[in-house]
């Protein structure tokens, strides 16, 4: 009991408002993390009926150890080649971030996000899906524009919202748009993907085609209604989906627990819904391959839908609007007792021989020197400090297929 | 050529679309075996098959969401809202999803959606089943917005929202799905039948959106209505004696302002009639417009008759719905100024 009672009132009611562990000052304390050891966790077949495996909500699927060590049921047997995919494609996720954040620092954009310390998530991801496969992400999940190999200079250019922005300058920084690389419009209005995944998922089965959608949601949105309709249709429909909940611990200001995890896990959201859940260790990049492809094996069998919960951790602020030495203790992210996925995976390679620390710095020194040039390429065409953004009539364009009378009329009372 | 009330007309075009295109499909509350609350989908499922015309969750805004998702596949959603009152929990999917997906992914995603939703009064269905929501919609860019108020119009008119690329919200006054209301409460409706608009053709037709219809011609004010206020200002016309021009809206939005400008220029008087509450309410776009473009050419002030800016009142259902009397008393004022 945490009640404090009134004091002239020994048997008053209290209401709880949940707070984290611990807030900026306090000792780390990660006692509510539930963990399981790598490899402790059973691998069910994909056609197994979901109310035998209603655990995996509670237990967290890992396949490295702290030796890096693949370990268990779990571990996908990906070849040395797909993990150093995965692992350059991490790498240059966080490259790329670290590159954005100081243009916007450099007033050069307005806005912008890293996903520093969730990569595997969405780079893991991409590697168990089809590249027809379709993604509906949040906005941090550039990790698989990167993996599927959208220009890296594109995304600059939209982040820059120059004259060469895909989005014509229409959209808020981050938030792309990629249809020929199965990407879905991100919205900054959160949660309204989830729902839409699963409407593109049933129109996949509707045609009986063989393509699955993949959705992503945050901790801190998973209360709003999208969520509930999005796994409410996906148990009617049967749809070919997978819906992932990234527990990255915070959104912004606040802890998962003001989402609702405090008595249980995100991945319990499923199984009152008829789905089956799994928990898996976000940074563990082989732990996200397997999960997710258990999954979409699943859905392609016309099996359905499954949660996942990838419990992370978001290592920088919400965005470059927010400062988390505010809200949380600054040596958080370095105690993450999950660790960092890109060092997690890399270790591993070295741990079986396939790696090396100089070739990692090598390839660090490769992709920084990649981004760099590419940024200079894109800041050469324009900036949003420098002006040089779209023509002012695209923002005319587009509102309808055709141009209606009074958005004419209205572009010529701006003088265009 | 068949003679149809609305709703039979509004199934006749959705079987016509699901016979057309493999890509468009149904869904809504009760839509599937038992055909709508209404009854504007009975059939259908059973003709097209299960998953042509099927029933969901009550979750209006998963409905939409799911339309998105739908749409970004290459599908060609008919989502019905059983009652426009039901359409609030899916206002975030419609304004900040539905409406913007084309504007802000630059044309890679589309929402060619037609969102369906028996709309307005005169049914004693109080506050939630009454409500005129165009005006929230009319608001939103991105959207086209539509009200038919006769069966041959809502046949045309469905069919051409379905097969436009951009969303429409397409409202059905329920009033007079089985017959033309004039608002005379106290009066038997006659039924469509007995209107020349109850002849439809069977087949594929469209009436083309952004385009006024003229419902009477006339030269001493000009009325702008839509739905069943159409058949409201009809009956009040006669009945104040007056030789009024009455435009039927049919597209709100984009409205045909050309038609608007004609008719006022032409007539130098301008009344607007619709149920929704007065304030903020359509009929402020309008007024504004004809303000902007015709003020040299009016003659009396542009009066609105609308509903009160109260909520829906059940035992009130004739006091607050603007009838042919409060009609004709406005259309005489603006005679008389």
């Amino acid at each position: 009991m945490t009640s404090s009672p009134h004091p002239l009132r020994p048997n008053a009611l209290s209401l709880r408002i949940p707070e984290p562990k611990a807030r900026p000052g306090e000792k780390l304390d990660f006692g509510n993390l539930r963990l399981s050891a790598a490899g402790e966790v059973a691998r069910p077949p994909v056609d197994i009926d979901h109310t035998e495996i209603r655990d995996l909500a509670y237990r967290l699927i890992r396949v490295l150890d702290d030796d890096d060590r693949a370990l268990g049921p779990w571990a996908p047997g990906l070849s040395v080649e797909a993990l150093k995919r995965g692992l350059r494609s991490m790498m240059l996720t966080r490259a790329f971030d670290e590159r954005m954040y100081r243009a916007q620092r450099q007033g050069k954009t307005s806005f912008y996000m890293k996903c520093r310390g969730e990569e595997a998530v969405a780079v893991a991801q991409a590697e168990a899906l089809s590249p027809d496969d379709m993604c509906f992400p949040t906005y941090r999940q550039q990790g698989l524009l990167i993996a599927r190999g959208y220009p890296l200079l594109e995304m600059m250019n939209q982040v820059l919202s120059n004259e060469q922005d895909p989005l014509k300058g229409r959209q808020l920084p981050v938030l792309y748009s990629a249809r020929e690389f199965g990407f879905f419009s991100i919205s900054g209005n959160l949660g309204t993907q989830f729902s839409q995944a699963v409407g593109w998922a049933m129109a996949s089965a509707f045609k009986n085609d063989r393509r699955v959608a993949s959705a992503w949601i945050g901790d801190g949105s998973t209360a709003e209604g999208d969520f509930h309709h999005a796994l409410t249709f996906a148990s009617v429909y049967r749809a070919p989906a997978i819906l992932n909940v990234v527990n990255n611990q915070w959104a912004i200001s606040s802890f998962h627990g003001i989402a609702g995890d405090n008595d249980s896990p995100f991945a319990s959201r499923a199984t009152g819904y008829g789905l089956p859940a799994l928990r898996v260790d976000g940074n563990d990049f082989l732990a996200v391959y397997a999960a997710t492809r258990w999954a979409v094996d699943r859905a392609r069998a016309n099996l359905g839908a499954t949660l996942i919960e990838h419990v992370t951790y978001r290592a920088e602020g919400h965005s470059t609007s927010d400062d988390p030495s505010q809200y949380r203790p600054v040596e958080e992210a370095a105690g993450w007792p999950l660790g960092d996925p890109v060092a997690r995976l890399s270790r591993h390679l070295i741990a079986i021989g396939e790696w090396s620390d100089d070739a990692h710095a090598a390839l660090e020194k490769e992709l920084v020197e990649l981004v760099r040039a590419t940024a200079r390429q894109s800041e050469a065409i324009g900036t949003l400090a420098t002006g040089s953004k779209p023509s002012v009539r695209e923002m005319f364009e587009d509102v309808f297929k055709e141009m209606p009378w009074h958005i004419r009329e209205q572009r010529q009372e701006l003088g265009i | 050529m068949a003679t149809m009330n609305m709703i039979q007309a509004l199934n006749s075009a959705m079987d016509v679309l699901l016979t057309r295109d493999p890509n468009v499909l149904i869904f809504g509350e009760d839509v599937g075996f038992f055909g709508g609350v209404f009854r504007a989908t009975e059939g259908l499922q059973k003709k097209h098959g299960l998953e042509r015309c099927f029933d969901t969750p009550i979750a209006e805004a998963g409905l939409i969401g799911i339309s998105v998702g739908m749409a970004a596949y290459g599908l060609r959603p008919i989502v019905e809202i059983q009652f426009a009152d039901y359409i609030y929990p899916a206002y975030d999917q419609i304004v900040s999803e539905v409406a913007r997906l084309r504007y802000r992914s630059a044309g890679q995603f589309t929402a060619p959606i037609t969102i369906r939703s028996p709309y307005g009064g005169g049914i004693f269905g109080g506050q939630t089943h009454s409500q005129s929501v165009e005006a929230l919609f009319t608001h939103v860019a991105g959207l086209k917005v539509v009200i038919p108020s006769n069966p041959y119009d809502a046949k045309g008119l469905l069919i051409a929202s379905v097969e436009e690329d951009d969303p429409v919200v397409f409202l059905e006054p329920k009033r007079i799905y089985n017959g033309p209301f004039d608002g005379h409460h106290d009066r038997p409706v006659s039924p469509w039948s007995k209107h020349p608009a109850s002849e439809v053709p069977d087949g594929h037709y469209r009436v083309p959106l952004g385009k006024a219809a003229v419902a009477r011609e006339g030269s001493d004010v000009t009325v702008l209505a839509y739905g069943t206020m159409v058949h409201v200002v009809l009956a009040a016309v006669e009945e104040a004696g007056v030789d009024a021009e009455v435009i039927d809206l049919r597209t709100l939005w984009p409205v045909d302002i050309e038609a608007i400008t004609g008719s006022v220029r032409k007539t130098g008087r301008c009344v607007i009639v619709h149920e929704a509450t007065r304030t903020s309410g359509f009929g402020a776009e309008l007024s504004a417009l004809v303000q902007e473009r015709c003020f040299y050419h009016l003659e009396a002030p542009i009066l609105r008759v609308a509903g009160w800016d109260t909520p829906y009142p059940h035992a009130f259902e004739w006091e607050y719905f603007p009838g042919p009397a409060r009609v004709a008393a406005a259309l005489k004022r603006t005679m008389e100024a």
